[in-house]
């Protein structure tokens, strides 16, 4: 109890010196939350994305569907199974037709991948009402702000459409853009064109089909679904767990250097703060202070200066932790533009064993900084140390 | 009635390594110190003086010969043992007061005392009597930064005598103060001396000092070349 009134003493009594030495901690405490956060929320963030924009809780393939070969979307469409019907009609899910086709916008020919998808849908976020039926427009198609870019397509132009239907027949109509959408889920951007389901069912001339039905989230898995494949949102996100799985050493090797750089900072803070108070060390000493109370002392001061650093990291930090842990951070490019599935905006993901480890870690690293160098000056002769004798 | 010896010191020597051979600071020292002495080690720098005192006051360690203090060996006890001497028994005073600046002065004063685990409503009492005695009640709650030279040296001094130790070693008080300050100083110390049964170390070669002194050993090359009792103080 004596240590410890000395040692809140001590630090109230050199506010100056206190306050530094809190503020680098606390600041170190901080970087390392928010920038771990940052590369957690980084790697958390195009999981979450892929399931608002494509997944919800679920989806139902037709069996011979296989989203990585296009070849395949020919054949990988049936009549839905009735009680994948009855959830779509329920608005519980929603199909999507899936095919090939070319556009020619300004003159130019693109190969796209056509999707048709039921307007209105609430389950996934892409704005698929603006494609409600226009009877001025005879296909209306919504595309990403990337596809708009490439195909140098902006709202309102119009533009044709080859297809090859279920009779093997190729037909052609115009489409026109009727919404250019902000996605950050690329997948759904380059190469895509989503025309209400109804009408590429038409066009397509396949009838009440579809090649995949999102179903939303929290609903239980239909047992007899026929020959289409059942695929829950692990699977569906399994390459991207696999990414994230295979980026942990790195996401690791990260935190260890952004503690590392604080332990620096805290080290240089503190060091220099213990040994300026060699004399001090001393004068204690004289006036019979035992070594290991010497130390005691200065490590209980550390210790404190912890404490007080993680509550003003809490007090001065936490807000600004809160408000991008809410709002995220613009990103000045467009990774979507070089196909990496990252968000515009990055939202840093604190988690609880993020924040307690770090403060522990911090904790322990000013700890370990108070603890040698005063134990160093504490081995000293006390007349050395009256002397301000203690160097580094 | 016979006085107890506080310091009984023989054949101290105290050797520093310098390079590859040694510094002798003390050579063959005999030395012997009663209760309530008032004694000056007096000399020119490199006399041993300052090593002496720290002998006595067991921050440092003899080479060779026997230093006892207040009954107890000082070549024989651990850190431990001779942190507690000093904390119980010993006040010090430093040429630059070494008062802790973070502290006020009733902070510095109150700070062996709670080393000493002395209660609160002691401390409160023996720390008001001290800095009455050193005439800083003004002064009570301003930091060394804001106080005079002497005013520090007088806060040391209330530190030193505020838990009434048995012995007191003064490293040169009085060497950065001017002189009113200085016989202030040793006007302060010479009543305490009086009034207390604390006996009174010196290392100084400030001439203006040597008048308060009741006895005078002159140290040369770490050897003592005379020792002399003063029956009666010029400043006395």
């Amino acid at each position: 109890m004596m240590l410890f009134n000395i040692a809140i003493k001590n630090l109230f009594g050199a506010k100056l010196r206190t306050s530094l030495n809190v503020f680098v901690t606390s600041v170190s405490l901080f970087l390392v939350i928010f920038v771990s956060g940052m590369y957690d929320g980084m790697r958390k963030h195009a999981k979450n994305i892929t399931i608002e924009t494509e997944i919800a809780g679920g989806t139902y393939w037709h069996p011979e569907y296989d989203p990585m070969d296009p070849r395949t979307f020919e054949y990988s469409h049936s009549v839905m199974p009735t009680k994948i019907k009855r959830l779509i009609d329920q608005k519980y899910a929603f199909g999507v037709l899936v095919s090939q086709a070319s556009i020619y916008p300004n003159g130019r020919i693109m190969p796209a991948i056509m999707k048709g998808i039921t307007p209105g849908q609430t389950i996934v976020n892409i704005p698929t009402d603006v494609l409600e039926q226009d009877d001025d427009i005879t296909i209306p198609v919504l595309i990403g702000s990337e596809m708009a870019k490439n195909s140098n397509l902006k709202i309102g132009d119009s533009f044709t459409i080859r297809w090859l239907d279920a009779d093997r027949t190729y037909d052609a109509d115009e489409g026109t853009i009727v919404h250019i959408m902000e996605t950050e889920n690329f997948k759904l951007d380059q190469g895509h064109i989503w025309i209400p389901l109804s009408k590429a069912q038409s066009m397509l001339a396949l009838e009440n089909q579809a090649t995949y039905v999102t179903y939303a989230k929290g609903l239980d898995v239909i047992q007899d679904t026929g020959d289409w494949i059942h695929h829950d949102v692990d699977y569906m996100i399994r390459d991207m767990e696999a990414l994230i799985k295979a980026d942990e050493p790195g996401a690791q090797v990260m935190y260890s250097i952004l503690l590392a750089l604080a332990a620096m900072g805290i080290f240089n803070a503190q060091i220099l703060s213990i040994f300026r108070r060699g004399k001090e060390i001393g004068t204690l000493m004289a006036l019979g202070m035992t070594r290991s109370r010497v130390v005691a002392l200065f490590t209980l001061e550390g210790a404190l200066n912890a404490l007080l650093a993680s509550a003003m990291a809490l007090i001065l930090f936490g807000p600004i932790l809160f408000y991008f842990g809410e709002n995220g951070i613009p990103l000045p490019i467009d990774y979507a533009e070089m196909g990496i599935l990252v968000a515009k905006k990055l939202v840093p993901v604190y988690s609880l064993s993020l924040i307690i480890s770090t403060m522990v870690l911090i904790s322990i690293i000013v700890l370990i900084v108070s603890y040698i160098p005063s134990r160093k000056i504490s081995r000293m002769k006390p007349t050395d140390a009256l002397r301000g004798k203690a160097a580094v | 009635m016979s006085t107890k010896n506080v310091i009984e010191i023989k054949n101290l020597v105290k050797q520093f390594s310098v390079g590859e051979g040694y510094f002798t600071a003390l050579q063959s020292v005999d030395l012997s110190l009663a209760e309530g002495e008032f004694v000056g080690l007096v000399g020119p720098s490199g006399s041993g003086k300052t090593t002496l005192l720290n002998i006595i006051g067991g921050l440092d360690s003899a080479t060779h010969g026997s230093v006892n203090v207040l009954d107890k060996s000082i070549e024989k006890t651990s850190h431990n043992e001779r942190a507690e001497i000093r904390r119980k028994n010993m006040g010090f005073i430093f040429q630059s007061y070494n008062l802790l600046p973070v502290y006020t002065v009733y902070e510095n004063v109150e700070l062996p005392l709670i080393l000493n685990n002395v209660e609160k409503t002691d401390r409160v009492k023996k720390v008001t009597q001290a800095i009455e005695w050193v005439g800083l009640q003004d002064k009570i709650n301003s930091k060394p930064a804001q106080m005079s030279g002497g005013e520090c040296q007088r806060t040391a001094i209330a530190r030193a005598i505020v838990h009434e130790p048995a012995l007191l070693l003064a490293d040169e008080p009085t060497a950065n103060l001017d002189a009113e300050n200085s016989h202030n100083i040793m006007k302060i110390l010479s009543k305490l001396n009086t009034e207390m049964s604390t006996s009174f170390v010196f290392a100084t070669h400030d001439e203006k000092i040597m008048g308060y002194l009741k006895r005078i050993i002159h140290l040369e090359d770490g050897r003592i070349l005379n020792d002399k009792k003063i029956s009666i103080p010029k400043f006395s």
